[in-house]
């Protein structure tokens, strides 16, 4: 594909608000997990959350937007000057002429559970208050992200579970690829809520403690919340030494299983391979992967044996998940934009929270951060219904 | 935008199948309203059947018969898949429950829940690890699909199936949000002409409010007012008559899709 320029970029999650606050919390291997005090939530986990949502409000024109997910989206859209980016960006090409690419898995589903808890007792009806199309669909994330930017593009939400945020990429691209825009709002909002919370729990893929990717006793993932954008425009056809790029979109179905990814990795290797081809690059171009590794047993059993047939064991990777948790929809554009401070920054970051490294495991897990020149890194998102995106990110020159 | 079209699936109130519909949409016949007739997929092993909600059963039906009207392999065909409010029985189970104070949500469920379940069951199904989205924009799902469709056929030069199914919400969503009937659809497109073809859509994404076309029968027009998927008709219509057309479907507030329908032998 012809790469794509990443001149803007934005993030909020619970290792702080901004690139500034990430990236110190990633040197500084601060986590945001913490024991689960979410709502009224009774769960034996950890999560990362975001400080300070329940007191924030969206814009007042966009009051009836108001809910969790969107005010998360808001506070990551004022962070590292991204909306008044997006505004320049605006000005240049045309409102008309940007597109807004979100994913979410959960969109404002919490304010469907909590208006459930005020339905009449007599006639059953959810509350006056209660907004359907501004909170609950799906589709509510990339309205308020579009109203709120003045755009008037193409929009869409995808929403395939927790490789949303990283199938937006390829979207984007190809619908700038297709003349039909000219930049690109891309990124991914989700946010906490009883149904992911309770859901993974019922599954037995939570963890009680921090979660530990690619540790021999890894026990399940910790959920957490948070939001990334990216701006993606044309670039030249020789970009600046040092321009941040979008050099590779790769996805793939495992056809195996709704909630258990493909034992052999099958669908992950295919989805990374065609990330590499996409980008024109060898997997020995790649300097370091930000894995998935939720810490479950299974995706990291079958994450690793991808890696390790495409990438074999020299390659540095770690997963981020052990420092902001598991941000499902998010997750994409979140590891998107680590693996572009990565790039920036120099800095391999460690996994936290992993004590052994499982021996059945093959990949060159990271355990400690490490200060080197990293040019180009791949990004795995996977999720239920098998549905797997990778992201070849990288530094032109 | 161009792309080839080589085949339809269509289930819907009164619209059983896309052979049987085609005079109703082409105006040759009366539409009369009637419950829309899921019958459960072949596609997937009976334990399976038994886990998935309508709407996995409606985009697999509308899916399965597009594959076979246009004779290809679903292996090998990239999807997207398209809904406004993805399985609206189960998220009611979810929310009642968890408003309840047992809170256990049931692992199928929520398996279940997520907006490409849809898609997951069909890679199962049809044995394809080829590229696959599930996408939502409100009342525009249908368009915003179509665009995302024809745009990955035109640039990746691919075969794409849109899938676009939605389900009726039960009480008390269904208030907030009325959807008036289950409605699935399905378009095969080819980036080039085949023994299949028989129509092509050139597709433009259109600055500036438009109003939709519209179903000249009041029943049907019902149904496309009423279903976000169901905004495809006045295209199928067009694809029934199998003449020139152009129809017009509402996208964003201040954009639309023209589609320009034509036969091709």
């Amino acid at each position: 594909m012809q790469p794509l320029a990443i001149n803007h970029f934005s993030i909020v999650n619970s290792l702080g608000a901004g690139s500034g606050a990430i990236t110190g919390a990633l040197r500084a291997r601060r986590s945001g997990l913490a024991a689960c005090d979410f709502e009224t939530v009774v769960l034996d986990t950890w999560i990362g959350q975001v400080a300070g949502l329940d007191e924030f409000r969206v814009r007042s024109d966009l009051g009836a937007y108001d809910c969790r997910n969107n005010r998360l989206a808001q506070l990551g859209l004022e962070l590292d000057g991204y909306a008044a980016a997006v505004m320049a960006a605006r000005e240049k090409y045309g409102a008309g002429r940007i597109g807004v690419f979100m994913g979410t898995s959960t969109s404002g589903i919490l304010q469907t559970e909590l208006a459930y808890r005020r339905r009449d007792p007599h006639t059953g009806t959810l509350p006056a208050d209660y907004r359907y199309a501004e909170t609950q669909n799906t589709f509510s994330l990339a309205d308020f992200v579009q109203r709120y930017l003045g755009l008037t593009g193409p929009a869409l939400v995808v929403s395939s579970a927790c490789s949303s945020s990283a199938k937006v990429f390829g979207h984007a691209a190809r619908m700038m690829a297709a003349g039909v825009c000219d930049a690109a709002v891309v990124g991914g909002v989700d946010s906490l809520c009883l149904t992911t919370l309770y859901g993974f729990n019922s599954l037995g893929l939570t963890s009680r403690a921090p979660c530990r990717p690619y540790d021999v006793d890894r026990d399940g993932i910790s959920i957490g919340e948070g939001a990334g954008f990216a701006l993606l425009e044309k670039t030249s056809a020789q970009p600046a030494a040092g321009a941040m790029l979008l050099l590779g979109v790769g996805d793939s179905c495992d056809a195996y299983h709704m909630s258990t990814p493909h034992p052999e990795g099958m669908g992950a290797k295919l989805a990374m391979q065609h990330a590499l081809d996409a980008a024109g690059l060898a997997p020995t171009d790649i300097d370091y992967i930000n894995l998935h590794g939720t810490a479950t047993k299974a995706n990291d059993a079958s994450e690793d044996k991808a890696v390790y047939e495409l990438f074999g064991a020299a390659t540095p990777s770690s997963s981020t998940k052990g420092s902001t948790g598991h941000l499902l929809g998010a997750a994409g554009i979140t590891e998107a934009i680590i693996a572009m401070l990565a790039i920036e920054q120099g800095l391999l970051p460690g996994g936290m929270h992993t004590q052994n490294i499982d021996p059945a495991l093959h990949g060159n897990y990271l355990l400690e951060n490490r200060d080197a020149r990293v040019q180009r890194v791949l990004s795995n998102s996977f999720g239920f219904g098998g549905s797997n995106c990778s992201l070849v990110l990288g530094a032109g020159g | 935008m161009r792309v080839f079209v080589e085949g339809v699936g269509l289930l819907g109130p009164g619209l059983n199948g896309w052979q049987a519909s085609r005079p109703l949409l082409a105006g040759d016949a009366a539409y009369a309203h009637m419950p829309t007739v899921v019958t459960a997929s072949e596609l997937l092993p009976a334990a399976e059947r038994r886990r998935t909600g309508l709407p996995v059963k409606l985009a697999l039906a509308a899916g399965r018969a597009a594959f076979v009207h246009a004779g290809r392999d679903a292996a090998t065909t990239a999807t997207v898949f398209t809904s406004s409010s993805g399985d609206g029985e189960n998220l009611h189970h979810i929310c009642a429950t968890l408003a309840s104070p047992e809170r256990e949500i049931s692992p199928t469920r929520f398996h279940n829940s997520v907006h490409n379940a849809p898609a997951g069951y069909w890679s199962i199904a049809t044995r394809s690890h080829e590229s696959s989205t599930s996408l939502c924009c409100h009342d525009a799902s249908f368009a915003a699909g179509l665009l995302d469709a024809a745009a990955q056929v035109a640039v990746d030069g691919k075969p794409v199936a849109l899938i676009a199914y939605d389900q009726p919400y039960p009480e008390p969503l269904h208030t907030v949000r009325p959807i008036s009937a289950s409605f699935g659809m399905a378009l095969v497109m080819a980036p080039q002409a085949t023994d299949h073809v028989f129509a092509t859509l050139d597709i433009s994404f259109v600055p500036g409010e438009a109003s939709a076309t519209r179903m000249t029968d009041s029943g049907l027009d019902a149904v496309r007012a009423g279903v976000p998927a169901a905004r495809c008709l006045p295209l199928l219509a067009a694809l029934a008559r199998g003449a020139t057309a152009v129809v017009i479907l509402a996208y964003g507030k201040e954009n639309h899709l023209r589609v320009a329908v034509a036969p091709w032998q």
